[in-house]
């Protein structure tokens, strides 16, 4: 067909209409851009804060030295070993609980209005204030089941805090299976459970770890549940070491000790009028952001490794 | 209608489905499959074929409130595989199923054949090995893959999918294989391998086999049943099915007039 002025006008106008489109694909990527840039910027600025602040302190002494009423010669050894001790017994407590919750939930319950109660219900529990957590902790294992304001009772307490999340994103990491890939399992004869163990659990991996991960962040800089069921914010001790030299080589009575945590030792550092607290306190803000950043990172990299391996 | 002395290895009677929706996908389906014999399931999309497939292997049971009724029986022990007592992964033991869509496990090659054997508890690694070597050769694979057992399926091409999983459901020494359009997401070449495996297949075992193109429902089966809105219209021999149709829907939908 001959190329006559109509259609030339009409491929004119498509031009237009084209390039009008493309503006507002400009426009957008604009706006995001400047909403990305500000978040980093802030995050950025927040963490450089504390690090300059703090940097005085940033050596192997401070990771070291006990706290100490004179601000050159404190330091948060008490504080870390606190805040990975209970982070120990939280992984221990919500990580099979939560895995085998999210499993439960997603493979084996009936589906129904008592199964969607639930859901909903996990959903919320993730969302709800921390110190609800801590009140609950402290009328529960402390008063009821007489735990004392110890490090187990301070990992319980954080595990129900991660618990929804490792729940959710197990669940979430389940759902994402596709439909043909368990049907492939069951056709050659596999029962729910070798289904679950042998493809469900292993493909969803990825998510479950990045849930674990992400709630052990979240958890390791709560302060509100830790205070409220009463950790001390000045110890000047260790627990007694988890590890030790005589069969079975492994003890459980630091369990029952008395513990600090790093947000707690920021705080108490904080609401101290002189100056070079301060200092110290920048500096375990910038340890418990290090802490926080690592671990997601961790997240990331396992994600991005187990996700390499499976594609369907 | 059937002339042939052929021995049956399964029937359905009187056969109905209904999905938890409450549809009622299968109406009074009768047909029997001959051993050794490829039997194609034909008919326009939604006319229930792959249901009906899929009631053989009670895939049905995976998801709550779908019914059978009926019976389907498996011959020479009579058991009626719809049965509540009768187990449905004993029933997958015995029949096993290729999808239509390959859908390899993100494994290894080897753990994809292997797999149907581990859950049956087998973990003799001589055994496996030769299970594995015996599987992967039935399904025209072995050639392919034999110095890379290890790598991820993924990393096959479609058709070698397929056929992987071909292999898979095979190394289970199936009494019956089930196909779901089995070629329907493969190339023209990748197609004619896998329906050149199936004509040597029923040497061993009875294929029971959806398929949306009639030129393969002609070329590769025995019997063929013709299946429209959940009843089955016609079951005979591919060759009458195709030449000489009793039923007039039949006729119709083979000549491109429906359908």
């Amino acid at each position: 067909m001959a190329i006559n002025d109509q259609n030339i006008k009409d491929l004119n106008a498509i031009r237009k209409l084209i390039k009008q489109h493309k503006k507002n694909d400009s426009i957008f990527a604009g706006v995001g851009l400047f909403v990305i840039a500000t978040l980093a910027v802030a995050l950025l600025v927040l963490f450089l804060d504390l690090v300059i602040d703090g940097y005085p302190k940033m050596n192997l002494d401070f990771f070291s030295n006990f706290p100490s009423r004179k601000a050159e010669g404190a330091g948060i050894l008490s504080a870390w070993v606190g805040s990975s001790l209970v982070l120990i017994v939280t992984f221990f407590v919500a990580v099979p609980m939560g895995v085998t919750a999210g499993i439960y939930l997603e493979e084996y319950a009936k589906k129904g209005w008592f199964a969607d109660l639930i859901e909903i219900n996990v959903a919320n529990l993730a969302g709800v204030p921390s110190i609800i957590y801590g009140l609950l902790a402290l009328g529960l294992f402390v008063y009821e089941f007489g735990l004392g304001q110890s490090i187990l009772t301070a990992g319980l307490t954080l595990s129900l805090l991660m618990l929804p999340i490792v729940i959710v994103s197990t669940r979430e990491a389940i759902r994402a299976i596709p439909v043909h890939i368990r049907e492939a399992a069951y056709a050659v004869g596999a029962t729910k459970w070798q289904v679950t163990l042998h493809h469900v659990l292993q493909y969803a991996m990825g998510g479950v770890l990045t849930g674990i991960i992400i709630g052990m962040a979240r958890a390791i800089g709560e302060t509100a549940p830790v205070i409220t069921i009463g950790a001390l914010t000045f110890i000047a001790f260790l627990p007694p070491s988890p590890v030790t030299d005589v069969v079975p080589f492994i003890n459980f009575a630091w369990l029952d000790a008395g513990f600090t945590v790093l947000p707690i030792q920021m705080f108490n550092w904080i609401s101290r009028p002189e100056h070079a607290f301060h200092i110290n306190a920048a500096a375990t803000g910038a340890v418990i952001i290090i802490l926080t950043l690592l671990m997601n990172g961790i997240a990331i990299k396992l994600r991005y490794n187990i996700r390499k391996k499976i594609k369907w | 209608m059937v002339k042939k002395q052929e021995i049956i290895k399964a029937e359905s009677k009187e056969f109905n489905f209904h999905y938890a929706d409450g549809t009622h996908a299968l109406k009074d389906i009768n047909i029997p499959l001959y051993e050794k014999r490829i039997t194609a399931l034909i008919g326009p999309s939604g006319c229930g074929k792959s249901t009906f497939l899929r009631s053989f292997n009670r895939m049905h049971d995976l998801y709550p409130g779908n019914k059978y009724a009926g019976e389907i029986i498996l011959y020479p022990d009579n058991t009626n595989i719809l049965d509540k007592k009768v187990d449905p992964i004993e029933v997958r033991m015995r029949i096993s199923m290729v999808f239509q869509k390959p859908n390899p496990f993100p494994k290894s090659i080897y753990e994809n054949v292997a797999y149907g054997l581990r859950v049956r508890g087998e973990n003799n690694k001589r055994l496996l090995d030769d299970k594995v070597e015996e599987a992967l050769k039935g399904a025209s694979l072995w050639n392919e893959v034999k110095d890379r057992l290890q790598d991820l399926a993924y990393n096959l091409s479609g058709g070698q999918q397929q056929r992987l999983c071909i292999a898979r459901a095979l190394a289970t020494d199936p009494e019956i294989m089930l196909f779901d359009e089995p070629t329907s997401a493969l190339d023209p070449i990748a197609t004619v391998n896998i329906e050149e495996l199936m004509s040597e297949l029923k040497k061993k075992l009875t294929i029971l086999i959806v398929t949306h193109n009639m030129q393969q429902a002609a070329r590769i089966s025995d019997y063929t049943a013709y299946m429209y809105l959940g009843k089955m219209i016609e079951f005979d021999e591919t060759d009458i099915i195709f030449t000489n149709p009793s039923k007039k829907e039949t006729e119709d939908y083979i000549t491109g007039k429906f359908g």
